[in-house]
């Protein structure tokens, strides 16, 4: 009953292709703003913001990254981790070598590096195709991990090659606690998911898809392969920079090469197939499934079992259940969570008089 | 579909629902005046379970002996309550959101249990006023108080590690003027904890006049056959093997496969447990590792336990690891825990203690002989002290060798190059110092001086 | 023989003998790929779980042959269970999706093993002495281990009896038709559960075997389903979808990052290892896309 379009009339073609069609769903997302921007910093424990929120959002924004470039250009990476890892150090060399550069244009300058070896990575998209990709992503990956572990230069000299990152302060306020890093990371997801969510509904959007659903032909309708590979390349890869700066500025506070291994990577894929590949919304609904959901598991593996038996047992338990949900969720809905949603509005929208 | 829909709906919310609603029931607290908190950060599962499962076994099983036989520490019951993250970094900053507040004041102390854990709590601990306990692991440079003030590298940090394995190569060796021209290989994980030894090794080589050469072993180091074949065209004298888990067993196997003797391999204390070398089996006979403290069930300290704790089937492990290397780690680690806890009770009152009172037991914190005899556990960790300057306190180091079935001490304490190691911790503190924004502390409100 | 050269073999052939081992990983990734078209993910945690069960019941004291005869019996069962349960509701679904699949499967298996069992080191001792090869090494100073000449003289049993299974005979033949086209095997009757059942026991066997010789040299324990990651590169370069891909890929990757981190590793920072083996196949897809067997492809809108 309440979730009805009837009423809401399009009187034009831009009010028809309006990032939010349904008036229901604009509210809902203003909800869920409110709630990010003014609930949970007046009532969520410390624990709650660092230990689920800031994760997830971080994640959310790699995750997005890695959706535009498989989800919506169809190229499958396995390096998103390099990426991040690209973001991380060019964030803490900018931050730290040049001492008066502005927070904004550090994690931008991060994001704009890592776009850089973005192309560079996606350069034999051209040739190689599909799962054989991945080879050129997979290289990308651990060649950056021997780069940040070998080259002293990149962390400032540290003899464990670990980045401690420096004291952050924008436009003059200082960045500190858990609830200001909260705030700049919800700015930066923001800002970011309205980005993406606009571009792919622009023109570079609709040659990534169709480029996605079959290159040859998309390049006989006047589509530039290589623009547009490389392009999604770019735009994947600043996203993923900027999330990498943030995980390490805003959240761990200090990584090494480590933090942005081969699992980093395929967890992002993870998050975006469950979540559901070219759709922005699955990216976040994706993180939170794979960030969020084992540590609530454990919680409550850890309380129905009073805290007594070995905490092993506790983690065993949580993979198994972790693994079971995984592919139950598939056998249910099989095109991610996403869908999952979209079947539930349409059934909304006709109940409950379905016929 | 509808219905199936439905109950994955429900089934999710029922799930998130019990899941708040427990994470809720957790918030009751009892008694809190008298009770001392403790956070077990571990690992039971994942790659090097066996190490975090047998250092928190032991550090829980000396708190259940305390609380059995004394009824905790002067009259302060110790709790505790684990969180097992995996040796995943992320999932280790959770599990310290979630412990931080639990107690009267909180938590107190926490040990991080991985290199990668103490570098991301840092700032964290520092910031909430936690002590971070990270013995013969984590920051080297926490050794400088002055600049870290919460973390506490107590016993012995690696840089001095280090340097105590080369006087113990020279003790065999015959004298320091023999260094000169032997070979020594430094086989290390490519990972920030097996890399930061590179500069003191290259600072003793260019002292001593002896070369050394740095073999890295890629992650996860389960096949390490190219660098064993170089060790083979090296012929080196002696190896170190600073790995960590899986990565730690491969050597001894690389090793008789190409005849290089097994007492001229020299691990670090994190290659030096049972777990380690039982896989390689008779390779790893005559295999040598340093150590902080001393391995075995002969102790009064561990029969006690045996006693107390697995008498009352109250144990946290499985009673045949008691005494083993990681067992006893843990052990020896909750000794200095609790000598601290006293040191800080006989200041601030026998009552719940904040993390910044509890600094001050360990930043005055003097172990005797004398105290370890009374606790029964001469020989498994020295007598030292710490103060505000000088986190670590000891440095000093044993050795142990593996003879095909156990562990056996083959030296005394051996004491590191102190003045070689000392510029190096506090040009790298300095280096913290500034990039973080930090004025080093000369002198302390809690009393503990810094001048 | 000049001692550069000798060392040179000694390196080489090393470095095959490490392929082989690595090919033995691969070869179960390679049996599943072919039935199903899925990258199972979960072999690692397949390769685990083999090891330790068959190192626990060893620990028992059971026989040696008793106690590989029961985990085989074990991941046959286990096969059939993941055909039912997790395989047959997801059938015709797009690769990616059973892909993520053996994801969650192997986040099961991986709290399935170690719950079951447990999570410390267990020893396995197969009997083969990793020592080097003493006739070769007098006569030429070239150090073979013969713990690898073993593990490639079992391996090689292994691809010989594993392409017998699937080229011959009735299954064989049934095997290849579903690896050509699903739908169309089951049009012509031919039952995909089965085969599928079969495929992944095979692929447990594979694992078993892999498990029981990485075993014996790391000792069994979570880290044992790491060695997956040794496979990857060797899956790339060879194909996902040939046996003798894998094989041969295996040698080359191989060869190729022993040499490198020998001769190379030393110049430019050591452990090199890890991306040296993408960087060759990644030059060897720019010159040849479809791999080392893959056919060629045809582009047509």
């Amino acid at each position: 009953m309440l979730y009805r379009e009837s009423g809401q009339f399009k009187t034009s073609y831009k009010a028809d292709m309006a990032i939010f069609p349904i008036r229901q769903d604009l509210w809902g997302l203003i909800t869920t703003l409110i709630v990010a921007v003014v609930i949970v910093p007046l009532f969520a424990s410390e624990h709650m913001i660092v230990g689920y929120l800031l994760p997830f959002m971080i994640w959310s924004i790699a995750a997005i990254g890695l959706n535009i470039l498989t989800g919506y250009a169809g190229q499958l990476s396995l390096g998103h981790g390099a990426f991040m890892a690209v973001g991380a150090y060019s964030a803490y060399n900018l931050a730290v070598r040049i001492p008066d550069l502005p927070l904004l244009a550090v994690f931008i300058g991060a994001g704009l590096i890592a776009a850089a070896c973005g192309v560079v990575v996606g350069s034999p998209s051209l040739r190689i195709k599909g799962f054989y990709l991945a080879v050129a992503t997979l290289a990308a990956q651990f060649f950056s991990e021997w780069v940040f572990a070998t080259f002293p230069w990149f962390v400032g000299g540290a003899a464990s090659m670990v980045i401690d990152t420096p004291k952050m302060s924008l436009f003059g306020y200082p960045i500190e606690s858990n609830l200001d890093n909260y705030f700049l990371v919800l700015g930066f997801v923001i800002v970011t998911t309205l980005l993406a969510k606009n571009l792919v509904r622009s023109e570079i959007g609709r040659a990534w898809m169709a480029v996605r659903d079959m290159d040859v032909a998309a390049e006989v309708i006047g589509i530039r392969p290589l623009y547009t590979k490389l392009s999604a390349f770019a735009v994947s890869s600043f996203f993923a920079g900027i999330a990498g700066a943030l995980y390490a500025f805003c959240y761990v506070k200090s990584v090494d090469f480590t933090a942005f291994d081969l699992f980093v990577s395929l967890k992002v894929l993870f998050m975006i197939i469950i979540g559901g590949m070219g759709s922005i919304l699955g990216c976040f609904l994706g993180a939170a499934f794979i960030v969020i959901l084992p540590i609530l598991l454990n919680v409550a593996a850890h309380h129905l079992t009073g805290g007594n038996v070995s905490p092993e047992l506790i983690t065993n338990i949580e993979h198994m259940t972790f693994g079971g949900l995984i592919v139950y969720f598939l056998i249910v809905e099989p095109h991610g969570l996403a869908r999952m949603w979209t079947t539930a509005k349409e059934k909304l929208r006709l109940w409950p008089f379905p016929h | 579909m509808i219905r199936k829909l439905l109950v994955s709906l429900v089934s999710g919310l029922m799930l998130t629902a019990t899941a708040g609603m427990s994470v809720m029931a957790a918030e009751e607290k009892s008694d809190p005046n008298k009770e001392q908190f403790f956070p077990v950060l571990s690992y039971w599962s994942g790659p090097f379970a066996p190490g975090g499962s047998g250092i928190a076994g032991g550090w829980m099983d000396y708190m259940a002996l305390l609380n059995i036989r004394d009824g905790g520490v002067n009259g302060v019951k110790l709790t505790w309550e684990k969180c097992d993250f995996g040796y995943v970094t992320e999932r280790a900053v959770e599990c310290y959101e979630r412990l931080k507040n639990k107690g009267k004041h909180g938590a107190a102390v926490f040990w991080p249990m991985s290199t990668g854990t103490t570098y991301a709590l840092m700032e964290r601990a520092h910031k909430d006023k936690k002590v971070l306990l990270h013995m013969g692991y984590g920051r080297t440079d926490a050794t400088d108080g002055r600049v870290f003030p919460y973390a506490f590298p107590a016993m012995t940090n690696y840089w001095n590690q280090s340097s105590a394995k080369l006087r113990y190569i020279a003790q065999l060796e015959g004298g320091e003027g023999n260094l000169k021209g032997k070979k020594i290989v430094n086989l290390h994980l490519k990972h920030p904890y097996g890399i930061e030894t590179i500069p003191v090794w290259d600072k003793l080589a260019a002292r001593f006049g002896f070369e050394v050469t740095h073999l890295p072993v890629p992650w996860p180091g389960i096949d390490q056959k190219s660098l064993w074949l170089q060790i083979r065209k090296i012929k080196p004298d002696y190896v170190i093997n600073r790995n960590w888990g899986v990565s730690c067993t491969v050597p001894l196997r690389e090793a008789a496969r190409i005849g290089f003797p097994r007492d001229h391999i020299i691990g670090v204390w994190w290659c030096g447990s049972e777990e380690d070398v039982i896989p390689a089996g008779k390779s790893a006979k005559g295999y040598i590792t340093a150590t902080f403290h001393a391995t075995g069930p002969d102790f009064p300290v561990i029969q006690e336990i045996f006693e107390h704790v697995y008498g009352n089937m109250k144990g946290n492990l499985s009673a045949a690891r008691v005494g083993s290397v990681y067992y006893n780690r843990g052990v020896a680690g909750a000794i200095v825990t609790m000598e601290a806890l006293r040191n800080a009770q006989a200041k601030f009152g026998n009552v719940a203690l904040s993390g910044e009172q509890y600094r001050w037991g360990m930043e005055n914190f003097n172990l005797t002989a004398e105290r370890i005899e009374e606790l029964g556990a001469t020989g498994i960790l020295p007598p030292f002290s710490m103060k505000c300057d000088d986190h670590e306190g000891s440095g000093q180091v044993r050795f142990q060798q593996w003879d095909g079935t156990k562990w056996s001490m083959i030296s005394d304490w051996i004491a590191p190059y102190h003045e070689l190691t000392r510029k190096m911790i506090l040009d790298s503190a300095a280096k913290y110092a500034k990039e973080k924004g930090i004025t080093p502390r000369s002198g302390d409100s809690m009393g503990s001086d810094c001048g | 023989m000049p001692e550069e050269l000798a060392w040179f073999l000694e390196v080489l052939i090393a470095g095959l003998l490490s392929g082989v081992m690595y090919s033995l990983v691969a070869l179960g990734f390679v049996l599943i790929f072919k039935a199903s078209g899925v990258f199972n993910f979960a072999q690692g945690a397949m390769v685990l779980f083999a090891a330790l069960t068959f190192a626990r019941f060893l620990e028992m004291g059971i026989n040696f042959w008793f106690a590989a005869a029961i985990t085989l019996f074990i991941m046959v069962v286990l096969a059939v269970i993941i055909e039912r349960v997790m395989l047959r509701p997801l059938v015709a679904q797009p690769v990616i999706i059973l892909f993520m699949a053996t994801i969650g499967l192997n986040y099961f298996l991986e709290g399935l093993a170690q719950g079951v069992w447990d999570t410390q080191v267990h020893a396995l001792d197969l009997g083969i002495e990793d020592v080097p090869w003493q006739s070769v090494m007098d006569a030429t100073n070239i150090l073979i281990s013969l713990f690898d000449v073993w593990a490639a003289v079992i391996c090689g049993a292994l691809v010989v009896m594993l392409a017998y299974f699937f080229q011959k005979g009735r299954i064989g033949r049934a095997l290849r038709a579903v690896a050509d086209d699903n739908q169309a095997a089951m049009s012509v009757g031919i039952p995909l559960q089965l085969i599928w059942a079969i495929v992944w026991a095979a692929a447990g066997l594979v694992a078993l075997v892999a498990g029981a010789l990485w075993g014996q040299r790391l000792g069994v324990q979570f880290s044992i389903s790491l060695v997956a990651l040794k496979a990857l590169p060797v899956l790339i370069l060879g194909g996902f979808n040939s046996i003798a891909g894998a094989i041969i890929g295996g040698l080359i990757i191989g060869a190729a990052e022993k040499l490198a981190e020998v001769y190379l590793g030393p110049i430019i920072g050591g452990g090199i290892e890890a991306w040296f083996a993408y960087l060759i196949a990644m030059l060897f897809l720019m010159v040849r896309p479809q791999g080392l067997f893959g056919e060629k492809i045809i582009e047509r809108v």
